[in-house]
């Protein structure tokens, strides 16, 4: 009778100790998986520096400054890429931040309500569709959609002093101006969700007090949505710019292929991860080394770009909370 | 005076109205000329040879391999990442939720989800491929297993980030009431918590699954391709993707043709699984509040 409770104690004791064992373990095992993501960040950028060192370290300040890209004579310079990249995402952000802003506008003010759920999965299936699929239809129907009019762009917009010498040239319908286009519709629904989203969270007094006040719907959305979310509303402007400068196959097959720096945004050019889809599995030595490293730098840009973009977002989600 | 003014506002706003208004028909407008295009091309070449032949014979074959290669890439790629997000997403939910640790990898996986998916393919080429070649003295080089590493680095925040948020709409009186009976927390999780939220979490692993299956740029030099069926993990492996960039590149209309049946494949698998895992979550979400 008086060893049954004592046997109680030790064996409550011991299934305790054996859960606090257990969720240890578990806890343990939960954290290294939460840590794997760090891992992959960090891998990636170590990896594609330790891959690409022979051209970073070797080469140096040549390799950012220098146009060339010749692998016969092995002389690599990252130039042209970075200069394709960023004026096609460029182009992308100018043609994609007011059309995003327009449909969020749309979703949120201005359409009726049944008409705002369809429409809004519709711009979003934008985003699911593969980037394979954009790089198809951009080269077999939208590339000779553009060589229509491209003419017309240059008689036009090419006769503008200054302005005109970005519209010079062969209407090839390849190129930057095709390339930023195309990007354009891909970073289009990221842009326009977040814009949606965050215009959502202004407080309906805020904008009630407006129309009080007699302000039409545009006033409102310019004077009070956009100041209120501003900050997101640029992160979101950055998430879409993350988006375009790693964008790899749409682009790879609009812009031609051609290392050159041009003034007319109707020629071919080349982007970084066009390059390294191109040319990666033909190059060896110092030419892969030379790929390697143009992914590091890709890695860099983004990881700034998209961190300045969550740092904007998390602000917003701050003050949403409080 | 008062009047111009009063007019001229109206003619601004008229026009904000109707430009956005052609904003919004403007994206319809690319989606529907995307998905028609393929639609078209990709009916007019759809065949039975497309499942029965493989790429080697090339304008007379098909994309039997591709499509074997693929689901098999996919598979595993979910393999790997469908567990290991759904624990990292349960980590930042349940015991990092308001830590710094928990902050900074949130932050991080959501830097990942937008990475440019060609350095993850050169990140597994640099820590995979080559690896296993030095290791095999070139026996082993690319292979789908390389191929799916990659694939699963994509899907892996989508799952994080699913699984976080789902789990964090579970209401805590679930995990008291759980914890108040005595449960170890690892069971709470796992038997309480998890099925709570098992459709979110389901919604996350079909989302990642749209967003590898798609995937070509971190295939290139991980897979690689292949003209022949391969089943082993650690041969060469050719995917839906690669093949119709290797099609699209070729100036043989015959194979842009299989190219289009590939893309409308592949198409309308990823927006079918998107728009399920939408509708999926719909009604779950309705039904908590």
């Amino acid at each position: 009778m008086s060893s049954n409770p004592a046997i109680a104690v030790t064996s409550a004791d011991r299934r305790s100790h054996r859960d606090a064992r257990h969720d240890a373990w578990f806890h343990r095992s939960l954290k290294a998986c939460a840590l794997l993501v760090l891992a992959v960040l960090l891998g990636a950028a170590l990896s594609t520096l330790w891959g690409g060192r022979e051209v970073l370290f070797g080469q140096g300040w040549h390799f950012l400054t220098s146009d060339a890209w010749n692998p016969v004579a092995d002389d690599y310079g990252a130039l042209a890429p970075i200069f394709g990249t960023l004026v096609t995402s460029l182009i992308a952000l100018v043609l994609a931040v007011p059309l995003s802003f327009g449909i969020a506008l749309f979703l949120t003010e201005i359409a009726p309500t049944w008409l705002r759920g369809p429409v809004a999965t519709a711009i979003e299936l934008l985003a699911s569709i593969p980037s394979i699929i954009y790089g198809m239809w951009g080269l077999f129907v939208f590339v000779p959609f553009m060589a229509r009019i491209e003419p017309a762009l240059s008689d036009t917009l090419g006769r503008i002093p200054l302005l005109g010498k970005l519209f010079e040239g062969p209407p090839l319908g390849l190129g930057l101006l095709t390339a930023g286009i195309v990007l354009a519709v891909m970073i289009l629904p990221f842009i326009c969700s977040v814009m949606r989203e965050v215009f959502r969270t202004v407080p309906n007094r805020l904008k009630e007090s407006a129309y009080a006040l007699g302000s039409t719907t545009w006033e409102v959305v310019w004077n009070i949505v956009l100041p209120y979310t501003r900050s997101a509303v640029i992160g979101g402007i950055f998430l879409g710019l993350g988006r375009a400068l790693g964008e790899t196959m749409a682009v790879t097959f609009v812009l031609g292929n051609a290392y050159d720096i041009t003034s007319s945004l109707l020629m071919p050019g080349t982007s970084i991860s066009s390059s390294i889809a191109n040319e990666f599995n033909e190059a060896v030595g110092t030419h892969r080394s030379a790929l390697i490293a143009l992914g590091f730098l890709l890695f860099v840009v983004t990881f700034v770009v998209l961190l300045i973009s969550r740092l904007m977002l998390r602000r917003l989600a701050r003050r949403a909370g409080a | 005076m008062a009047v111009d003014i009063y007019i001229r506002r109206r003619a601004v706003n008229l026009v904000a109205m109707v430009l956005s208004g052609c904003a919004a028909a403007g994206g319809l407008v690319f989606l529907v000329w995307i998905l028609w295009i393929t639609l078209k091309n990709g009916i007019a070449a759809l065949d039975l040879k497309l499942f029965t032949k493989i790429t080697a014979y090339a304008d007379q074959g098909g994309l039997a391999n591709a499509i074997v290669g693929s689901l098999t890439m996919d598979a595993i790629a979910l393999a790997i990442c469908a567990p290991v997000g759904i624990l990292a997403g349960t980590f930042l939910a349940e015991y990092a939720n308001r830590t710094r640790l928990g902050a900074t990898i949130r932050f991080l996986n959501d830097i990942l989800l937008s990475a440019p998916s060609i350095v993850l393919g050169l990140f597994v080429y640099v820590i995979v491929v080559l690896p296993m070649s030095n290791l095999t003295h070139g026996a082993v080089s690319f292979s789908g297993l390389a191929g799916a590493i990659a694939l699963a680095l994509i899907g892996l925040p989508v799952i994080v980030r699913t699984t976080d948020e789902m789990l964090q709409l579970v209401p805590g009186t679930l995990r008291e009431a759980a914890l108040s009976l005595g449960i170890p927390q690892w069971k709470l999780t796992t038997q309480v918590l998890m099925r709570a939220a098992l459709s979110g979490i389901v919604t996350g692993v079909l989302l990642a699954l749209a967003r590898l299956a798609g995937e070509t740029a971190p295939l290139l030099f991980t897979a690689f391709g292949n003209n022949f069926m391969a089943f082993h993990p650690l041969d060469k492996m050719e995917s839906l993707p690669v093949a119709i960039y290797q099609y699209t590149n070729d100036p043989n209309p015959a194979l842009h043709a299989i190219a289009w049946a590939g893309a409308l494949l592949i198409t309308f698998f990823v927006l079918l699984l998107s728009l399920g895992a939408r509708a999926f979550l719909k009604p779950h979400r309705s039904s908590h509040d």
